[in-house]
């Protein structure tokens, strides 16, 4: 189905009415009440509470948007046993092995789980970290403290519309914030959704959802925030980022790029595939910003990777995979035409091996690999975001590093290898925002690491307490009290000062006592 | 040249740990052997009196090297992470990767997490970039560490280029430029810049120490021309005549009768900069106000060190960073009052407290934005190394000093590992009735079946239920 735009009762949001937002956020942080303890344990408990209200609504706004794959939805009914807890980590286990299960159960469970994570270490968080001193500053005590930059504005995204709005909210509540969410236009209905059950759930002064497209978004980037989160593309990046610049606001970018997957030979071939799979058409088909793009592997091993692929797509998705139900459909027309386009290109004209079925009418595209593909072709030459495979066939596999670092850094890049040497050369020289060895998109699900790109694929990060960092400004603080004040720091300077000065500086014990109790003058 | 840069970075060379330890030894080396051209570069470019540049400048680079060189080998070790057992079996870390060729406009502070770099000093400082230029051929690898002189023409020359980073220290306003060039090619940036930094002082201190540590704060840091130096006090009414006394005393026993004359201190800049400052002085209501001081010599750029009592909130000299001699007081009934009038301003880069009240010093700490503070002491946090030094708001954004300033320049890549086996079929499609009654299972709390599952060994290949 086309992309509509929520039909409301038309309020026109300008200027005016974004100013008077940003205000109005601005007033309720400055009344202090986002700050305490006690009301960021409020919220992030209202959200579970939210999660586990409204799971029916997802699913049916998932649906509507996206055509995700319904049984996952059913996987979910929990109810109040005293599985709860082992219910959660079931749910959590499935959806942090990067499954198939793109449904409201992965984007829920992942929500409840950093819920959980930041309500148990919110106490530590918050707490200054205490920083050493040296002799030259004794006495004295020094902490980092962490303070809420104010007021965040949050821009998501619409293939886990769910997900990467709640996430990074999580995140600004956590640390402190008052927080302002513009969820994607491109998923209305659950945009729609997430503005009811803000509403209904948070604490409305503090936590705001705006919905709206490009002119709504633009207003808003008019105004003065403390800090900004975009998840998107490059280019509405790099709009984001220089509205930014306006106000000297940090930002955080989460981007995309190409994800390369280098398959060596000499490998458990189906578990690989596999987990290839999930990765790739598991994962909302192909249009995630962890999928993988494009594999690089030996020609010699390329005919092996293509039939194992064949071979468990259908175990996995039956024989008629334009009609799979546990496959995504395309978001919109745009994309289907964009992705139509890349399979289109004369370049790649008799490379596509499997797949390769289209219906315009329901935004549907098969899983389609193509072999052999050209570095100069269109599909090489921009994220695909959808379910194409080019495979890129090399003499050797060391040619891949070459082929991967002549493109943009991408946001994650995987291999498969039992080939010690060659796992060390690739996480040595492969820069990306994350990498992972041996499958594809876990890393995600783990948050004692940072998730976040470089160069192109973004910059800053978060997950786990990267997301209560990523929200909050680290000031340094030192104390003193007035004794221990060495004369030897003030005018008039003379040689002898000079000397002395310098001793202490180069660290001579003896020098430095002399210096440091000093109540005599020079 | 950006290039030829890449190049150099792409050959790998600077991501060794030899080669960056070598290049630290380097700028050590360049500092303690040529200590006194830099010593005289600086007064030839602000009349610095040699024990500050040694203290700020010369001794800071010193013993940043040493840490660096120190910690260099800890810093670059990956960090292991913890995994859950929810990605069972695999273990994880954060890979610190340089981000490639950088740029640092205007600061000492050379990357050392690996990188290509180049440096721009400021040009207001000519005696000052001109040496470092020489030196940094002379003692460093400068197929990989650059400087590069100018202006403005040069400086958007280079922002035009890209860039993996971009580190700049300066005003805000050229700061906004900076980051919307870097915005053309998503850079990050890291941009320390001003604000005023407030002083706020109560009536129950040691009044001799604390009037030590404002001076030297003030017009011992380049004579108040630094982001980080006390910019206006506040105080109550009742103690600011005898905080302007102590002043007052504090000044004449450092400086002597004739402040000017002090080899003690340094000169405004520029011309351009002094007038400046003579303009913040004379303007209508803020001229009467003066308490000390107020001499100006503009053959010499030399301002004495000057207090004004209370000029008027919308007077430039309490909008504007000040960057110079000249040391508003503000006073208030309640301390308390205090915090609004620092709340009211753009967020300064470093905020101060001389007091002993306990409570004061944490509302202080609690409810005052700032990049960074020091309480009862000023300038102090900055040589702290074990924490960030940098900005927030109108201040900046981002930090360095220590091991801020590797992580600075690094990418925190993250690696997970994992193995072949403990694989579970319940991960994938088709997503059968029987799967779902499995998974039900494991969900309702069956801890073998949820084990057996994990290690990969329940499978679509029975019913296996728990």
């Amino acid at each position: 189905m086309a992309t509509t735009i929520e039909e409301k009762e038309v309020t026109v949001f300008g200027e005016e009415e974004a100013k008077q937002l940003v205000n109005e956020l601005r007033v309720a942080y400055d009344s202090g009440r986002t700050r305490s303890y006690s009301w960021r344990v409020a919220q992030l408990k209202n959200i579970l509470r939210m999660c586990d209200d409204s799971e029916k609504e997802v699913v049916e706004a998932l649906h509507k948007d996206l055509a995700k794959p319904e049984l996952e939805s059913t996987l979910y009914e929990r109810d109040n046993t005293g599985g709860r807890q082992l219910a959660n980590i079931g749910v959590l286990y499935l959806m942090k092995w990067g499954d198939a299960v793109v449904g409201s159960a992965l984007q829920l469970g992942m929500i409840k789980n950093a819920c959980k994570v930041a309500l148990k270490e919110l106490k530590n968080w918050i707490r200054p970290e205490k920083a050493k001193t040296s002799l030259t500053t004794f006495p004295s005590s020094a902490e980092i403290v962490s303070e809420p930059f104010g007021v965040i504005l949050i821009i998501s995204a619409w293939n886990y519309p769910f997900l990467l709005s709640i996430d990074p909210v999580i995140g600004a509540i956590a640390a402190g914030n008052a927080v302002l969410l513009k969820p994607s236009e491109l998923a209305p209905a659950s945009s729609s959704l997430l503005a009811k059950l803000f509403a209904q759930y948070l604490d409305t002064c503090s936590i705001k959802v705006v919905e709206g497209a490009v002119s709504e978004t633009s207003a808003l980037l008019e105004q003065k925030w403390d800090k900004i989160m975009y998840t998107g593309n490059g280019r509405v990046g790099r709009i984001v980022m220089a509205a930014a610049a306006k106000h000297l606001t940090p930002v955080i970018m989460e981007l995309g790029g190409k994800c390369p997957v280098v398959v060596d030979s000499d490998i458990n071939l189906q578990v690989a595939v596999r987990r290839l799979i999930a990765g790739k058409w598991g994962c909302n088909n192909g249009q995630a910003c962890i999928s993988p793009d494009y594999i690089l592997t030996t020609k010699d091993y390329a005919p092996k990777l293509v039939d194992a692929l064949k071979t468990e797509l259908e175990k996995f998705y039956g024989k008629n995979q334009l009609e799979s139900k546990d496959l995504s459909r395309i978001v919109n027309s745009n994309h289907f035409a964009r992705l139509s386009k890349l399979l289109e290109d004369e370049k790649v004209s008799g490379k596509i091996v499997y797949g390769g079925e289209r219906d315009k009418d329901k935004l549907r595209i098969a899983p389609t690999i193509l072999l052999d593909v050209l570095r100069d072709s269109l599909i090489m030459n921009e994220e695909i975001f959808g379910p194409l495979l080019p495979i890129l066939t090399l003499n050797n596999i060391d040619e891949s590093f070459n082929v991967i670092n002549s493109g943009t850094k991408p946001l994650a890049a995987y291999i498969f290898t039992n080939n010690k040497k060659l796992k060390e050369k690739f996480v040595m020289s492969v820069s990306a925002g994350g990498i992972v060895i041996n499958d594809t998109t876990i890393h995600m699900a783990v948050h004692t690491v940072p998730f976040g790109g470089v160069g192109e694929s973004g910059m800053g990060s978060y997950h786990g307490k990267f997301s209560f960092d990523a929200f909050s400004h680290k000031k340094a603080v030192v104390y003193r009290s007035f004794t221990g004040d060495a004369a030897l720091r003030y005018p008039p300077y003379t040689g002898f000062k000079l000397r002395m000065m310098k001793a202490l500086m180069g660290g001579s014990f003896l020098a430095i006592l002399r210096a440091l109790f000093g109540g005599s003058k020079s | 040249m950006v290039k030829q840069l890449r190049q150099s970075f792409k050959s790998g060379k600077t991501k060794s740990y030899q080669w960056r330890v070598s290049q630290l030894k380097g700028i050590a080396k360049m500092v303690e052997e040529r200590e006194s051209d830099i010593v005289q570069a600086l007064y030839q470019d602000l009349s610095k009196p040699p024990l500050e540049a040694f203290v700020a400048e010369i001794s800071m680079a010193k013993s940043s090297c040493r840490e660096a060189i120190e910690g260099l080998q800890d810093w670059m070790k990956p960090e292991k992470a913890k995994t859950g057992i929810s990605t069972y079996p695999s273990t994880a870390e954060i890979v610190s990767d340089p981000l490639g060729v950088v740029l640092v406009i205007s600061t000492w502070n050379f990357p050392f997490s690996g990188n290509a770099v180049v440096l721009k000093p400021s040009e207001i400082a000519p005696a000052t970039s001109s040496l470092l230029s020489k030196l940094v051929k002379d003692y460093l690898d400068d197929s990989a560490v650059k400087v590069v002189e100018g202006a403005i023409p040069e400086t958007s020359a280079l922002l035009d280029q890209q860039w993996d980073k971009i580190l700049y220290t300066g005003s805000a306003r050229v700061g906004r430029i900076v980051m919307a060039a870097a915005a053309k090619h998503l850079t990050p940036v890291v941009l320390e810049l001003g604000g005023k930094c407030p002083a706020v002082v109560d009536s129950n201190v040691n009044l001799e120490v604390a009037v030590r540590r404002i001076i030297a704060g003030k017009w011992q840091c380049n004579n108040g021309q630094a982001c980080i130096g006390v910019d206006y006090i506040i105080t109550t009414k009742d103690f600011a005549p005898k905080l302007i006394e102590g002043l007052r005393k504090g000044i004449e026993e450092f400086f002597g009768k004739d402040p000017m004359e002090s080899k003690d201190i340094s000169r405004i800049v520029s011309p351009a900069q002094f007038k400046r400052l003579v303009g913040l002085l004379d303007e209508d209501n803020v001229s009467d106000k003066l308490v000390l001081g107020g001499r100006r010599d503009s053959t010499r750029l030399k301002i004495d060190p000057t207090i004004v009592l209370d000029p008027p909130q919308e007077s430039q000299i309490m909008q504007e960073e000040i960057f110079g001699p000249l040391l508003p007081i503000v006073t208030v009934g309640n301390l308390k009052e205090s915090f609004q009038v620092i709340n009211s301003k753009p967020k300064p880069l470093a905020a101060y407290l001389f007091t002993e009240d306990e409570q004061l010093k944490q509302d202080f700490v609690e409810n005052v934005p700032s990049g960074g503070m020091s309480i009862n002491d000023t300038i102090l946090h900055v040589t702290v190394h074990t924490m960030p030094f940098g900005g927030v708001g109108e201040s900046g954004m981002g930090s360095y000093h220590g091991k801020f300033s590797f992580d600075a320049f690094s990418h925190k890549k993250s690696v997970l590992y994992r193995s072949f086996s403990g694989d579970a079929s319940l991960r994938y499609p088709p997503y059968t009735p029987k799967k779902q009654m499995v998974m039900k299972g494991l969900m309702n709390g069956g801890l073998p079946g949820m084990l057996l599952a994990l290690l990969g060994w329940s499978s679509h290949n029975s019913g296996t239920k728990s």
